[in-house]
């Protein structure tokens, strides 16, 4: 009846996973019951889990992607102090436990936490800067939302039902193989997985076809902004490269559950096809990680600086160069393989040169600076310091990218220090960047700025002081994923490491508390002009928060920079100039609640695939066509905001313009 | 039929003609006349989808060819594989997505009486293909020769299963499709979605013919010429 699950699943004999669980499940209930109590559950459910308005979508993508990276930080902070304590030591956690803390830190960063935060960046975004009113398929955008958090409910649940993969971040064969890992720990992985990596691909194929077919009149790809740009390039690599992932992941799941022989040892099959294939994905992703982020460092390098892009158009260029070197570079994950010196000189060519076009980048925002009437709000600070880190860890790159040298460190801290150094470095602050940024246009109110200021440099020095010491150890020879060790050298270092962890930790705590003092004083941060960085691209034409539908007459752009074009004129002509336009009715989509139900169906599904409970696979399955068969159903498919309510909200939105560029407020 | 399930929706933007003045709108590249109508918005965003479906079942084949020759001392393709039934079974498909072009032709020309008997035929020769590979499949695991055998059985069948789920998943959606046109006519939603469910089943058989010539035919070459 219940296929592998029983009683024993849940972890009774290990006092960590279910104390943290039976917390968050107590904490959960309680935010649920306070819900229900205070009858937010209406309000809920209509303006946020059924919206299909990609500004909601996009917080929504945003909310899970924070609360995710906490549970990843809590990992973090456990391996650090793991092995902190275990020299010469066993430390507090337990090789098997510690193991699945290490997988589960990997998974859960860069599925749930950075997938969401780029792609709630890229929804919220894009359609704004194109000046429309939403993406191309809004209910396809709920359901991507929605399997995504499906898939990373269900890595949360693997903490007190049953394990999660003791394998690391990428299930490695023979390792993940059923007779190595019989436990149900690679299932929740591979399942959630495949779960979210749907709920990507959608987005994915979503957004490259709002970016290429749905624009402003008269915004030609030229005069798309470069956020929109990277987005676009971000975009197609997730439809080129997830499905390799949705590919690569069935074959280890049919080997596991079917007796096939893709990645075996025995029957012919072949585990290095497995790396092959998982990084044929994997490097790309990669990119499509950090190319948003640079786009968010564009457009946040131009409005501080006060001046237009440097290179727009090689910055584009470089985008796309990008986009499509990051295809051939996957074999530097294995040049341990031993596919020789020629096709390992290949590859570690190919990926040395990808540090051009980044350079280029580099120096056209530095050029962009350069001149420029530089402010040094918070949002500019994480995009300098990211400029320094990331070309630091750039360089770690290029030496990792020497086939000589990765032999000897391939597999090492330095290589964790490395990424950590782009990654942190590069896309969770840019994401904190965009994050800052755009608070303001989500809400209404901007960030308290010296608690921004704050938790920047605990990130920055934090940064520095937890990974700086990971090169050292690397270079003196520890590898990844130690739980315990002997050496008297490492000891110092990674004490240091673990310092750092603890400032990070301050970072974040910092940004709790501007979040939470940031509403209370909503009032005093309010910032009514919908324009609060001076800035240069659409979306900062239209009221903060913005209307549901965005414009209310599509703007017709006849530049790169048309909002900062139409400031400058009516800087020039001392007052807002632009005629009332004759208001019409426009139609949005309808909420839906399709994305929701089938993400339901699809964690029922997931759960009894992982715990072999066929009869509940079919429910599951049978439940999600019935929603699709629901949703295409019916009849209307719009609604209809009135001529006057259009009318209304602009007419605030233009008041407050005219007020901004009234003589007397001009300098 | 109502007339409002005939009502044409408006475009889903409407742009103001004098916003800006006809000269401003003349530019360089693409975009100038602003969002694309909903037909084209639809058919490209399952292009793209079409696409990124290419690309999974690529992985698919490259591994395929990767683990050709790992029989573990199983059968191999050559002793293995029938051409006549492949011929059939590519017969089935290519008739099958010939009646799918009929039907396009059918829904263009509002016919809902030849559009459900083309759909019907594209389902039932769709059906036919499903029932041949089946018993292909039933007879290779009857003969000893199942996924388990072999590296290179797992790839087949994963690689020619693949597909054949996703023509299960096309019958499915076929079916879904002729009860839409049944009750709800030739609304313009469903008729773009019509427009997927084609380009979806015409895309079907050009995998299967990537399939049927470096699968079938290049299983069947003799050793010597093979690479």
């Amino acid at each position: 009846m219940w296929g592998k699950l029983s009683l024993q699943a849940i972890p009774l004999d290990q006092p960590i996973p279910l104390v943290s669980g039976a917390a968050v499940i107590v904490a959960l209930g309680a935010l649920l019951i306070w819900i229900t109590v205070k009858g937010y559950v209406p309000y809920l459910w209509r303006e946020w889990i059924t919206s299909v308005d990609h500004k909601r979508i996009g917080i929504m993508y945003f909310v899970l992607g924070l609360v995710m990276l906490l549970r990843g930080f809590i990992d973090a902070l456990m391996m650090r102090s793991q092995q902190a304590l275990a020299f010469h030591a066993a430390g507090y956690l337990p090789p098997e436990h510690y193991d699945q803390i290490f997988s589960a830190h990997g998974t859960i960063m860069i599925f749930f936490v950075a997938m969401p935060l780029v792609i709630g960046l890229m929804n919220f975004v894009v359609p704004l800067q194109l000046g429309v009113r939403d993406v191309a398929f809004p209910t396809l955008n709920s359901v991507g939302l929605w399997l995504t958090a499906a898939g990373a409910l269900l890595v949360n649940v693997s903490l007190v039902v049953g394990e999660f993969a003791r394998v690391g971040w990428l299930p490695f064969p023979p390792l993940s193989e059923l007779t190595y890992s019989p436990g149900v720990g690679v299932d929740y992985y591979l399942w959630s997985l495949q779960i979210s990596g749907i709920g990507t691909l959608m987005t994915g194929i979503n957004m490259v076809t709002t970016i290429l077919k749905m624009r402003a009149p008269g915004m030609s790809y030229m005069r798309m902004p470069i956020f929109c740009w990277t987005s676009l390039a971000s975009s197609l690599l997730i439809v080129a490269a997830f499905p390799i992932l949705t590919a690569t992941l069935a074959m280890l799941l049919l080997d596991r559950y079917a007796d096939f022989h893709f990645f075996t040892n025995a029957a012919g099959g072949n585990p290095m096809m497995f790396m092959n294939l998982i990084w044929a994905w994997g490097h790309p992703e990669v990119y499509i990680l950090i190319l948003p982020a640079f786009g968010v460092f564009s457009e946040v390098v131009a409005t501080f600086s006060g001046k237009s892009l440097f290179g727009r158009r090689s910055m584009i260029i470089a985008t796309m160069a990008i986009c499509i070197l990051s295809f051939s570079v996957w074999l530097h994950h294995f040049f341990t393989m031993g596919a020789g010196g020629d096709v390992n000189g290949f590859f570690g060519i190919a990926s040395m040169i990808i540090a051009v076009p980044t350079g280029v980048k580099i120096f056209n925002w530095l050029f962009t600076m350069y001149g420029g009437r530089i402010r040094f709000d918070s949002a500019m600070l994480w995009a300098v310091g990211f400029m320094v880190t990331f070309v630091i860890g750039g360089m770690t790159g290029v030496l990792l990218a020497s086939p000589a040298a990765d032999f000897m460190l391939h597999n090492s801290l330095f290589l964790v220090a490395h990424f950590h150094n782009t990654i942190i470095g590069g896309v969770v602050f840019g994401v904190f960047a965009g994050y800052t940024y755009w608070f303001p246009k989500a809400f209404g109110f901007r960030l308290n700025e010296a608690l921004g200021k704050a938790a920047f440099w605990c990130w920055l020095v934090g940064f520095y002081v937890a990974f700086m010491p990971l090169y050292v150890l690397g270079l003196e020879g520890m590898t990844r994923r130690m739980q315990h060790y002997d050496r008297p050298e490492w000891h110092p270092w990674v004490l240091v490491a673990g310092v750092g962890a603890l400032i990070i930790l301050g970072g974040i705590v910092l940004q709790i508390a501007q979040l939470v003092s940031s509403i209370r004083n909503r009032e005093r941060l309010r910032e009514p002009t919908g324009d609060p960085w001076n800035a240069r691209t659409l979306e900062w034409a239209t009221a903060s928060p913005p209307p549901a539908f965005n414009f209310a007459v599509l703007p017709t752009v006849t530049s790169e920079e048309p909002y900062w074009d139409s400031k400058s004129r009516a800087r020039e002509a001392g007052r807002w100039v632009s005629e009332e336009p004759r208001y019409q009715p426009i139609e949005m989509p309808r909420n839906s609640a399709t994305g929701f139900v089938t993400a339901f169906f699809a964690v029922v599904t997931g759960f009894s695939l992982i715990w072999h409970i066929w009869w509940l696979v079919i429910v599951g399955l049978v439940g999600a066509y019935v929603t699709f068969v629901f949703f295409a159903w019916r009849d209307i498919a719009e609604t209809e905001i009135s001529a006057e309510e259009v009318a209304r909200l602009d007419r605030a939105n233009r008041e407050a313009r005219a007020a901004a560029f009234a003589p007397q407020a001009l300098p | 039929m109502s007339d409002s399930a005939l009502r044409v929706p408006p475009a889903p933007y409407q742009v103001r003609p004098d916003a800006g003045g006809a000269a401003t709108l003349l530019v360089t590249g693409h975009g100038a006349g602003g969002p694309a109508p909903k037909r084209i918005v639809v058919g490209y965003g399952f292009w793209i989808f079409l696409l990124s479906d290419v690309v999974m079942f690529s992985a698919l084949f490259a591994t395929y060819a990767v683990l050709f020759k790992n029989t573990a001392g199983g059968p191999t393709a050559r002793e293995l594989f029938d051409l006549r039934n492949t011929a059939a079974e590519t017969g089935c498909l290519l008739a099958s997505t010939f009646a799918c072009g009929m039907a396009s032709l059918a829904v263009a020309e509002r016919s809902l009486k030849w559009t459900q008997i083309t759909l019907l035929v594209t389902g039932l020769l769709g059906l036919s293909f499903l029932s041949l590979e089946f018993r292909e499949f039933a007879h290779f695991v009857h003969a000893g020769a199942g996924p388990s055998r072999s590296a290179f059985l797992s790839s087949f069948f994963a690689l020619v299963g693949c597909h054949g789920a996703h023509v299960t998943a096309g019958l499915l959606w076929l079916g879904t499709m002729m009860a839409q046109f049944h009750f709800k006519g030739f609304r313009e939603d469903i008729r773009h979605r019509f427009l997927c469910f084609s380009l979806f089943w015409h895309a079907l058989d050009i995998i299967w013919v990537a399939i049927f010539s470096l699968v079938y035919l290049v299983g069947t070459l003799p050793p010597e010429m093979l690479p």
